[in-house]
């Protein structure tokens, strides 16, 4: 079953694309992120995901073909929105009620363990709580719902390392204990390193790369080599191209299996290297089917 | 909420989405109350002050209308009882205090409710929650609606009993100050209709909430539209509701709503007010005696055109009339508001889906 599933989607708002041709499938079962510049249209392709707007073309299912925002969707999709919006004016325990309410499914009792074994008193007033408990109420309010697919829109932007952490591990564990999908956006590299086993990163609109992080890492190698070979080099697809004094380096699409110009040096890279190198090149598209090297055309499309 | 932990089903759980029941409506009373308490509270703390007040003060009017109607008309004492009558609660006596209540509270309570949620971002935790975005605001708006006209139904029979000795018979007769249940000030503060403002008040202002989608600027929106809305109704809508009644008798009660009154001779328009009559017949009624300042006295002249074969026609509305206009007012200010609030959960409702 594909959590999300994405033919041709568009949206526009007036006469700015947000997000285009965007066709990808989110199997279950993974840890996803969604990586982008600001303004790549992650946050629009969440929104979408969840119902709250409505794509301008192209199509788009979740949970295996419903459509978003039905019944069933709302039922088995908890979003933690950027910046997790809560009632200020609302005690926490306010909020676990007022949530558990609203849905079909509440672990109620869950919920109150974890906040408990979180420190966060439930008499006080979520505008009053920091900036990481925010997060984790607004992520343990979405966990109680028990879903089937958790979308997590820049949880990390307002959070100092330790609170990132904690914050990580709760969504770990319940994709690792539950089977809970999880599809998370952020531009924090370094952390989705340690988290993510899947991988979509989007650009001016358009999805670069899509696919299981241990595959896209196999498929990229990079060269070390002189300097004024760097251009010559054309046997696979060069994604980035960075050079110091003698030495170039190229990210490309090559395997292990793949051979090795003579002269120059293959190293695997790191998902962080991988996703800055096609953060550095937002014409760069690796996506199943036609490949498309460093040449493809650029999008003229940018938010 | 053991029993909600308990029935908690698993993950991994395939949710059959022919047996996805809609969440019960009952479940946004809470939810609608716990979110609004605080707008609720200040709307009952602002109308339970008001109504005191009112309390107060038509306890004295009461009073003074009893002892004035009760005294003996040809004693020194009873011109002061009617003084006194006549000059109490000048602040309310217009009634136009009072027509502020109903904007306040649909400003106030009504405009929040969706543009709090979308200035805040909060409609993105409230919109994705499996209750549903539609069923959350139609079961919100429905519930805070029939609160807030239900306070001012409360309110409005208070001051339908407030201004009862202004609307008494015999006033005239003993020069109290009088009232026309039609006067702009009070048709609206009593009956159905001051319940009715306040309702369209409160859609007005969640409509311009969701469009909007600022608070303050949906608050100030609110007032606007409500005040361009009542002055209309007040001073052009209002005395449509019905065809006019048309009299030649000169003596139309006070009571009335007189709209227009002019002279006809031999079935024709003949003028309108004395000072457009033709001057022959001014000259011929010239002799008739004179009032205080040298001016002909109305009564006399009209008596004086009357013999000279002119008819004196008015169009009004009696006082009898006061409950089906009510009821009109009423009736078209609830299908509006329903019509507010419709428009507004279809701007809240996902196209698609």
């Amino acid at each position: 079953m594909n959590v999300i599933e994405a033919s041709g989607l568009g949206k526009r708002y007036g006469s700015t694309w947000a997000l285009r041709e965007c066709s990808l499938a989110i199997p279950a079962g993974h840890v996803a992120a969604l990586v982008g510049p600001n303004g790549a249209g992650k946050s629009t392709l969440l929104n979408l995901a969840v119902g709250l707007t409505e794509p301008s073309e192209g199509s788009l299912t979740v949970l295996g073909g419903r459509p978003p925002g039905s019944p069933a969707a709302l039922n088995g999709i908890a979003f933690v929105a950027q910046d997790t919006p809560l009632y200020k004016n609302l005690s926490v325990a306010d909020m676990l009620h007022l949530t558990r309410n609203l849905n079909r499914h509440f672990d109620h009792a869950s919920a109150v363990a974890r906040l408990a074994q979180l420190g966060i008193p439930p008499k006080r007033k979520a505008g009053k709580l920091s900036g990481g408990q925010q997060a984790q109420l607004a992520l343990t309010l979405a966990l109680a719902r028990r879903p089937r697919l958790l979308l997590l829109d820049e949880p990390m932007a307002m959070l100092d390392p330790i609170a990132r952490h904690d914050f990580m591990a709760t969504v770990l564990t319940a994709a690792a204990d539950d089977g809970v999908s999880v599809l998370l956006s952020s531009h924090v590299l370094a952390e989705l390193e340690r988290v993510a086993d899947y991988l979509i990163m989007v650009s001016r609109g358009r999805v670069q790369l899509a696919g299981e992080v241990d595959d896209l890492l196999a498929g990229h190698r990079m060269l070390t080599g002189p300097a004024a070979e760097a251009d010559t080099y054309a046997a696979r697809p060069v994604v980035h191209a960075r050079r110091a004094e003698a030495q170039a380096h190229l990210l490309v699409r090559a395997t292990a299996d793949d051979p090795v110009p003579p002269g120059w040096e293959a190293h695997p890279v790191g998902l962080e290297e991988l996703a800055l190198a096609y953060l550095r090149e937002p014409g760069a598209t690796a996506l199943p089917g036609p490949a498309r090297g460093r040449d493809a055309e650029p999008s003229t499309v940018s938010k | 909420m053991t029993a909600l932990t308990t029935l908690a089903v698993p993950p991994g759980r395939q949710d059959d989405d022919v047996s996805l029941r809609p969440l019960p409506w009952r479940r946004m009373a809470w939810v609608t109350w716990r979110q609004h308490r605080v707008g609720l509270g200040g709307a009952a703390v602002f109308l339970g002050a008001v109504a005191v007040f009112v309390w107060k003060v038509g306890l004295q009017l009461h009073h003074a209308h009893a002892a004035a109607m009760s005294c003996n008309p040809s004693s020194a004492v009873c011109a002061d009882l009617v003084t006194k009558f006549n000059f109490s609660n000048h602040v309310l006596v217009g009634g136009y205090a009072l027509q502020i209540v109903p904007a306040l509270i649909g400003a106030f309570v009504g405009a929040p409710v969706l543009a709090r949620e979308l200035e805040t971002g909060t409609f993105r935790y409230a919109w994705t929650q499996g209750f549903g975005r539609w069923r959350w605001t139609l079961a919100k708006l429905v519930t805070l609606a029939i609160v807030v006209t239900a306070a001012a139904g409360a309110l409005s029979v208070l001051l339908s009993w407030y201004y009862q000795p202004y609307l008494a018979t015999g006033n005239e007769a003993r020069t109290l100050s009088e009232l026309s249940p039609f006067s702009l000030a009070v048709f609206d503060l009593r009956g159905v209709v001051f319940a009715g403002w306040t309702l369209v008040a409160f859609a007005i202002g969640v409509l311009a909430g969701v469009l909007i989608r600022r608070v303050v600027p949906a608050i100030v929106a609110t007032l606007a539209a409500y005040t361009g809305l009542a002055l209309a109704t007040a001073n052009v809508l209002r005395r449509h509701y019905l065809a006019p009644l048309l009299t030649s008798n000169a003596n139309v009660p006070g009571s009335a709503w007189i709209f227009r009154q002019w002279w006809t001779k031999g079935g024709q328009f003949a003028f309108s007010g004395w000072r457009d009559a033709p001057n022959n017949l001014l000259q011929q009624c010239a002799s008739i005696p004179r009032g205080p300042l040298g001016k002909p006295s109305p009564t006399t002249l009209a008596h004086c055109f009357a013999q000279h074969g002119y008819v004196q026609l008015t169009s009004y509305q009696p006082a009898s009339r006061f409950w089906p206009f009510q009821w009109i007012e009423g009736g078209w200010l609830l299908a509006l508001s329903a019509l507010l609030i419709a428009m507004t959960v279809w701007l809240v409702r996902p196209r698609a889906a």
